[in-house]
C-alpha cells in the first residue's frame, strides 16, 4: 500500500493495484497463501454449473471472505453477446454485486476478445446497471468506445491470456492510458515481476493476473513478486523517470580529480 | 417428475419449488442462481416459482477463474 495512492471503481476505493484470478492453483490452502502474499483486494472469479452429482468439492467462496475480497465475476468462455450477457446476470445473481469483468471471447487459440460483440454486450450491462469492466485488446479506439459505451474501467491484455509473454505493445498500451477518463487495467499476458512493473510504469492504474502466478512454480513466492513489482512500477511512475538518452552523463564531479 | 438439472435428467417431486429444490439437492443459497428454462429466478421468487415436468434448470456457483 502506498499512502494516499488508491484506485477508484465505481465509488469503491481499491488500495491494492494487483488484481489476482482464483484459476489453476493446486489447492485452496496454496491459494489462500497467495492471496496474502499479493495484498491483493480484488479477485476474480469464473460462473459455472454446479456439479449436481459430485457435491465433494469445497466451495470456493469457503474460502474467500466477501468483506475482505472485492469479487469480481467473469464471463469467460463466452463467445458471443447474447452468452456473456447471460452469465454476468447469472453472476449477479449469485454474488450479489454488480461488477463484471466482461469478456467475449473471438478466437479459441488466441483467446482475443471479440471487438463488436464486446462492445454490444458492454452496451445492454451498462444499461441494466452492471459496472462494466471488459478485456479487451490494447487498441485504443475500442478502448474509447467501450469508455462512452459507460465502462467503469478498460482492461487491455499486455498478451494472450496465460502467454506469460509480457506487455507486448506498451506504446498502445500508453496511448489507452494517455486518453483514457477511467482507469485502466493491465489484464492478462503477465509472465514475471517485471511485466508487471513495466504495466505500472507506463500508468496504469492496476494489474490482473492469473496465470502468472498460479502457474509459477512456488504460486506464494510469485504472489509476492508481483505485489511488490506493482507496488514498484507504481511508485517509479510517480516519481518520474529520468528520460532515456543514447550516450552517458557521469553521476560523480569532473572537478576535483587529481592531477595528472 | 421430470426435469433437466444442469443437463442432467432428474426425477424432483411433482410441484416442487426452486427453493425446495435447492434444499433437496443441499446447496448453500446465498451462493448459487438459477436459471429457469433460460430466466433468472431471483433469489426472493425462489418459494414460489414451482417446476413442472420438462423443465430446464440450470444452477451455477462461482469457480476459479481469472
Amino acid at each position: 500500500m502506498i499512502e494516499n495512492d488508491f484506485l477508484e471503481i465505481a465509488g469503491r476505493k481499491i488500495h491494492s493495484r494487483l488484481f489476482v484470478g482464483t484459476g489453476k492453483y493446486a489447492s485452496i490452502q496454496q491459494m489462500k497463501g497467495a492471496f496474502e502474499a499479493s495484498g491483493a483486494e480484488v479477485v476474480t472469479v469464473a460462473v459455472r454449473r454446479i456439479n449436481i452429482s459430485d457435491r465433494s468439492r469445497e466451495s470456493l467462496l469457503d474460502a474467500i471472505d466477501p468483506k475482505k475480497f472485492i469479487l469480481l465475476p467473469n464471463t469467460a468462455g463466452c463467445y458471443n453477446a447474447e452468452d456473456a450477457i447471460r452469465y454476468a446476470r447469472l453472476a449477479r445473481e449469485a454474488g450479489l454485486s454488480d461488477w463484471i469483468k466482461l469478456e467475449v471471447i473471438g478466437d479459441e487459440k488466441t483467446l482475443y476478445p471479440d471487438n463488436e460483440a464486446l462492445l454490444e454486450a458492454t452496451r445492454v450491462l451498462v444499461k441494466e446497471g452492471f459496472v462494466v469492466l471488459p478485456y479487451t485488446n490494447d487498441d485504443p479506439v475500442t478502448a474509447r468506445k467501450l469508455e462512452d459505451l459507460g465502462a467503469a474501467a478498460v482492461m487491455p491484455l499486455g498478451a494472450p491470456i496465460g502467454s506469460g509473454l509480457g506487455i507486448q505493445n506498451p506504446n498502445n498500451i500508453r496511448i489507452i492510458k494517455e486518453m483514457a477518463r477511467v482507469p485502466v487495467i493491465v489484464d492478462a499476458g503477465v509472465g514475471t515481476a517485471s511485466d508487471a512493473a513495466v504495466a505500472m510504469e507506463l500508468g496504469c492504474d492496476a494489474v490482473l493476473m492469473n496465470t502468472g502466478i498460479a502457474g509459477a512454480q512456488d504460486p506464494v513466492r510469485m504472489a509476492e513478486a508481483m505485489g511488490l513489482a506493482v507496488k514498484a512500477g507504481r511508485l517509479a511512475y510517480l516519481a518520474g523517470r529520468i528520460p532515456k538518452k543514447s550516450y552517458a552523463t557521469a553521476s560523480s564531479p569532473t572537478e576535483g580529480m587529481l592531477a595528472k | 417428475m421430470q426435469v433437466t438439472i444442469n443437463g442432467e435428467t432428474t426425477s424432483v417431486p411433482d410441484s416442487v419449488s426452486i427453493a425446495e429444490l435447492v434444499g433437496i439437492l443441499d446447496l448453500k443459497k446465498e451462493r448459487v442462481a438459477v436459471e429457469l428454462n433460460r430466466g433468472i429466478v431471483s433469489r426472493k421468487e425462489w418459494e414460489e416459482v414451482l417446476l413442472k415436468s420438462g423443465d430446464k434448470v440450470e444452477i451455477v456457483h462461482f469457480v476459479g477463474g481469472g
